[in-house]
């Protein structure tokens, strides 16, 4: 446990779900000099209380997002600590790649209105308000570990159970030896236990992966362009890409094949597939080309679709879009050829989701681009929005788990006593007790008692 | 007949005789009341002292001031530095004591300290009075008066000793039961509870055959439990080792119908780590033999203690079983093995002092607080010894903490957790176990001890020799540069990689393999160096640099454990009151009402949820 508020802490600070900007708040002795190491501008240590800093965060080398990083130097800050509020760009994406940053960084996850009874500890708040910050801790943490559990998607619950009981027989394995070294019981020799480490190591690199968050989100989100042969796709696409890349030509169905490219819009990183078109044909190749579209639509995260606003009646837009909708993928109209100005969209007044762009002449671009971003974010945001964070603490306890595990391993490499590589192993659980409920001695001498003849 | 005391100890096992010693060596007038003054200080069980986390027990009563540590050494036939093989926090000490010697020594070391006054009589009720106990009334009808009184009942209280159909009442083979304080604490709204134990049959060593058994020696250097200036063994007995067979288990199951504990007759709860014989047949089916560790329990008597068979079978059937064992082909039984049931106070009745939380100053120490083992009960005696003294005096409590000392562990899940079942202490207990070794409990406790005015000023000179001492090898096998050209030949000989260029001595300590006297083997100038410094400062010295990384840790750990022990909870808090907890946290509490944030967090069900929630209540 690390109640004692010597520790720093950092949470998403904002709402989650859409929105342009996130902030994420950081408080602790190191909150400053923590942000500074990752932040690419002025050194924000050296810098007064209430000042706000532009730059960028980077990890390495690798830049992350430009931010704006307010300070508040102790005491002068909500939880009387010193404060950091980081401004990004409200990406799931990256609000979890910053966050996931501070973590190696040696921070902690906040628990539950731990932000918030800083500021009562620290005295920010008198003594009424207690009840209330007791209330809303108790009831954000409700989510107790068995909720958590039952909340994670797939079989990660089930695999997160199945290591624990290994872990535990592993850790029962090193302490039967230790306390019961006189009796006349068999010990696992260290080659059993090596491979038991790999395995629980290999699954952890497993579960690490599939949560690294939104898989989606890092490869990029898969969007299909669709629309009649030369309603404009390929040449969206180019301006989107800013490059030309697919072929572009008036002859309708001269797209193909699909052209993939990633591009990143607002930090989001889009991975957009430009289609053949949908149009019904009796060119065979054409025909192989409609059927893959459709393919590629179903496995999209989200599909816009792009038609002629001067050859597209209502009728036919309405038709088109019942088509897609059963695939049951966010759509997001484009209008092209918007040459005449916004009133030609009239014709469609009622459709929802809707936007009116001129490709050729590049025209209300930027509005086409916060739709695809706002799309995404009320469909990711919205089924995923408690995981998180749930599922970044537990990104940072397995995290904390396999470095403790490494440990062990080197431990047993080096031939040490087995009491150091048991208080390796202890680490290990104590960490993977995070998510599972803590594991206690008891558990461990239970295990024992069970599986070993143990006593005089 | 009596003036009044400032102590008045019951009983006067391996806790009672702590907790009189403690008590009257700090200063207080001490009774001590027990039933037999013939059997002060018995070895019920087996004939040991120490072994894994009990030897370190020891160690550190010894470094506090108590007498098992040199009772020990002055009764034992036998010592063994257990796991040797392992690092330093598991060396163990164990030895195989003189049981007729270790109760004399005990009884001299009590008589010749004349604080003590001896009372032979069964203690059958505590004087309270608004609260407050103020004495003990006798079996005979005497009531004496004091300021604080400590039970020590062991197995006593309302003891009954099953052999196979037979029960008998008793506190132990031949000894009756002590009857009357269960019922009157009871009535004083104490809960109690019943436990069990057993205890194997004792042989005649003239009818064993040694030859078809395994001899165990004892180290060829025998080291000894006290700091003090105690004799090491210069001739040990051995023990031997034989195992059960097939047949024996078949002829211990036809018992298995008359078994008090398998038909039920026994209520209480056996250790789970201490298994009769027939418990291990049941359960570990598939095992086709046990290990049996054949112990003498003197110089000169010839009998045996038959450890790993405690059995309450039927006596002619253990006789039976016991013929079929390697080397027990011509066996004569002295006595058979027995279980025996008992009273015990669930120790979340508890405070750390070992006061009861229902009545002030009185204390329980030892199997009436659910424990098992000579050595947890005499550091609980101790320590309920020095708390009724400081409270009598009017000073600060001594609640030794988790990161401190085994004893820390002991009496914390004690009263934090209680125990359902004899409570032994396990290294694996100990978070903190690699600072808890056996090598520096004078260095964690003995400090304590002179302060609290119960370890004399010999022994905390010794331990400050010892700190200055380590401190200087330490820092001198930090500077101290090694060359390749010498140390090479010793790295090489034990698979050690060889160094190129110079290396500092405290590095090379480091690796796994390479030990101080190695180095000073490959340079005079460390082995002159060493000469003048006490082994135990050397090996200390050594531990600290090798370890160094691995205690950096968990002094670390320990600190931010500290952290949550200094909030402490200093009113009772009302927490019913208190929606924002969970149902079970609250009903913990409230029944065990910790003394620091720190506890609470240690009680099951007790959440890092609802810690947060209490630390908002309490403030800060």
């Amino acid at each position: 446990m690390n109640f004692p508020s010597n520790d720093t802490i950092v949470a998403l600070a904002t709402a989650q779900g859409p929105g342009a900007i996130a902030v994420i708040r950081l408080s602790g002795p190191k909150a400053i000099s923590l942000t500074n190491q990752v932040f690419k501008g002025k050194n924000l240590e050296k810098q007064a209380s209430h000042t706000l800093h532009f730059g960028t965060i980077r990890d390495g080398e690798r830049l992350i997002d430009e931010v704006l990083v307010s300070l508040f130097v102790a005491p002068h800050s909500y939880t009387k600590e010193n404060v950091v509020e980081i401004s990004c760009h409200g990406s799931e994406y990256i609000v979890a790649e910053i966050i996931k940053l501070f973590l190696r960084k040696g921070t902690r996850l906040a628990e539950a209105g731990e932000f918030t009874k800083r500021a009562f500890l620290n005295g920010q708040m008198d003594l009424a308000q207690a009840e209330a910050v007791a209330d809303l801790i108790a009831s954000n943490s409700r989510m107790s570990h068995e909720v958590a559990m039952n909340q994670m998607r797939g079989g990660f619950s089930a695999e997160i159970k199945n290591l624990r009981t290994q872990l535990v027989h592993f850790a029962s394995m090193i302490e039967l030896e230790l306390d019961f070294a006189e009796e006349d019981v068999e010990f696992a020799d260290r080659t059993a236990l090596k491979t038991l480490i790999y395995r629980i190591q290999e699954l952890l690199r497993h579960l690490l992966q599939s949560f690294e968050l939104g898989n989606v989100l890092k490869n990029g989100v898969p969007t299909v362009i669709v629309g009649k042969p030369n309603a404009g796709k390929s040449t969206l696409l180019n301006i989107l890409l800013n490059e030309e890349k697919a072929i572009v030509s008036d002859i309708p169905g001269t797209t193909r094949d699909f052209i993939e490219d990633e591009v990143s819009i607002e930090g989001i990183r889009f991975r957009f597939i430009d289609t053949a078109g949908l149009r019904e044909t009796e060119d065979k190749v054409e025909a192989l080309g409609v059927e893959r579209t459709r393919q590629k639509v179903a496995e999209a995260a989200l599909v816009i679709y792009l038609f002629d606003i001067n050859t597209t009646s209502p009728e036919e837009l309405k038709a088109e879009v019942e088509d897609l909708k059963t695939v049951g993928k966010p759509i997001l109209l484009v209008a092209n050829k918007l040459d005449a100005g916004q009133d030609q969209l009239k014709k469609f007044a009622g459709m929802e989701n809707l936007v009116g762009i001129s490709a050729s002449q590049k025209l209300h671009i930027p509005k086409l681009k916060n739709a695809i971003v706002s799309q995404v974010k009320t469909a990711n945001l919205q089924d995923r929005s408690q995981t998180i964070v749930t599922s970044l603490r537990h990104v940072a306890s397995l995290e904390k788990t396999y470095k403790a595990l490494e440990d062990v391993l080197l431990g047993i490499g080096q031939g040490i006593s087995s009491e150091m590589v048991a208080s390796d192993i202890r680490r290990a659980l104590h960490a993977l007790g995070e998510i599972t409920g803590e594991i206690t001695t008891d558990d461990l001498l239970e295990n024992i008692f069970s599986k070993f003849c143990i006593g005089k | 007949m009596f003036t009044e005391y400032d102590i008045i100890v019951v009983g006067a096992g391996h806790a009672g005789c702590e907790a009189a010693h403690a008590a009257a060596t700090m200063g207080s007038k001490v009774l001590l009341v027990t039933m037999n003054m013939n059997t002060i200080a018995q070895m019920s069980c087996n004939p040991a002292m120490g072994g894994v986390a009990k030897g370190q027990i020891v160690r550190e009563v010894d470094a506090l001031g108590g007498m098992s540590g040199i009772i020990t050494d002055k009764s034992m036939i036998q010592f063994r530095m257990l796991n040797l093989s392992k690092g330093p926090a598991m060396w163990s000490p164990r030895a195989q004591s003189d049981r007729m010697r270790f109760s004399e020594e005990w009884r001299t070391a009590l008589e010749n300290n004349l604080n003590i006054d001896f009372w032979q009589d069964m203690v059958s009720e505590v004087i309270v009075e608004n609260g407050r106990v103020c004495g003990v009334k006798t079996s005979m009808g005497i009531e004496i008066r004091a300021k604080a009184v400590i039970l020590t009942n062991g197995t006593f209280l309302n003891g009954i000793i099953h052999i196979g159909e037979k029960q008998l009442g008793g506190g132990r083979a031949a000894e009756r039961s002590a009857k009357g304080i269960t019922e009157q604490l009871v009535s004083l709204g104490f809960e109690s509870g019943r436990m069990k134990t057993g205890t194997p049959p004792r042989v005649d060593g003239r009818s064993l055959d040694y030859s078809k058994m395994e001899e165990q020696f004892g180290d060829a250097e025998p080291s000894k439990f006290s700091y003090t200036d105690t004799e090491p063994l210069n001739k040990q007995r051995s023990c031997y080792i034989t195992y059960t067979n097939s047949e024996v288990h078949e002829i211990l199951k036809t018992g298995f119908e008359k078994s008090p504990m398998f038909q039920g007759r026994i209520q209480g709860l056996g250790p789970r780590y201490c298994p009769s014989i027939e418990d291990k047949i049941n359960r570990f089916a598939d095992k086709d033999r046990h290990q049996l560790f054949i112990e003498p329990e003197g110089w000169s008597t010839v009998e045996i203690y038959v450890n790993g068979f405690s059995s309450s079978l039927p006596e002619d059937v253990q006789f039976k079983a016991l013929r079929k064992v390697a080397g027990f082909e011509n066996a004569k039984m002295f006595r058979p093995g027995y279980a025996i049931e008992y009273d015990f106070f669930p120790p979340t009745q508890l405070n750390h002092t070992l006061e009861t939380k229902l009545v002030e100053n009185l204390y329980f120490a030892g199997q009436i607080n659910g424990t098992t083992g000579y050595e947890e009960a005499a550091c609980q005696g101790l320590m309920a010894a020095i708390n009724a003294h400081q409270k009598i005096n009017e000073k600060e409590a001594i609640v030794l903490n988790r990161s401190e000392a085994y004893i820390g562990v002991l009496i914390d899940d004690l009263v934090t957790k209680g125990t359902d079942e004899p409570y032994r202490m396990f290294t694996s207990r100990a978070e903190h176990r690699i600072l808890l070794r056996q090598d520096n409990a004078d260095v964690r406790l003995t400090k304590k001890g002179y302060d609290l005015g119960l370890a004399d000023a010999s022994r905390l000179e010794k331990v400050a020799i010892k700190i200055k001492e380590t401190s200087e090898i330490a820092t001198y096998l930090r500077k101290k540069s090694m060359e390749p050209a010498e140390v090479n030949t010793v790295l090489l000989a034990l698979e050690s990689a060889p160094i190129s260029e110079k290396a500092k001595a405290a590095n090379l300590l480091k690796r796994p393999n390479i030990e101080i006297e190695h180095l000073a083997k490959a340079d005079a100038e460390l082995a002159k160096f060493l000469e003048q410094y006490g082994k135990e400062s050397i090996e200390q010295a050594s531990i600290e640099i090798k370890y160094e990384s691995y205690i950096e840790k968990e002094n670390q750990h320990a600190d931010r454990m500290k952290e949550l022990e200094n909030y402490v909870i200093k009113e009772r808090l009302d927490y019913t009151k208190m929606p924002a907890l969970s149902h079970e946290a609250r009903q913990k509490l409230l029944k065990i009402n910790p003394e620091t944030i720190g506890q609470a967090s240690r009680i099951s069900g007790v959440s890092p949820a609802d810690i947060s929630v209490l630390m908002v209540y309490l403030g800060k």
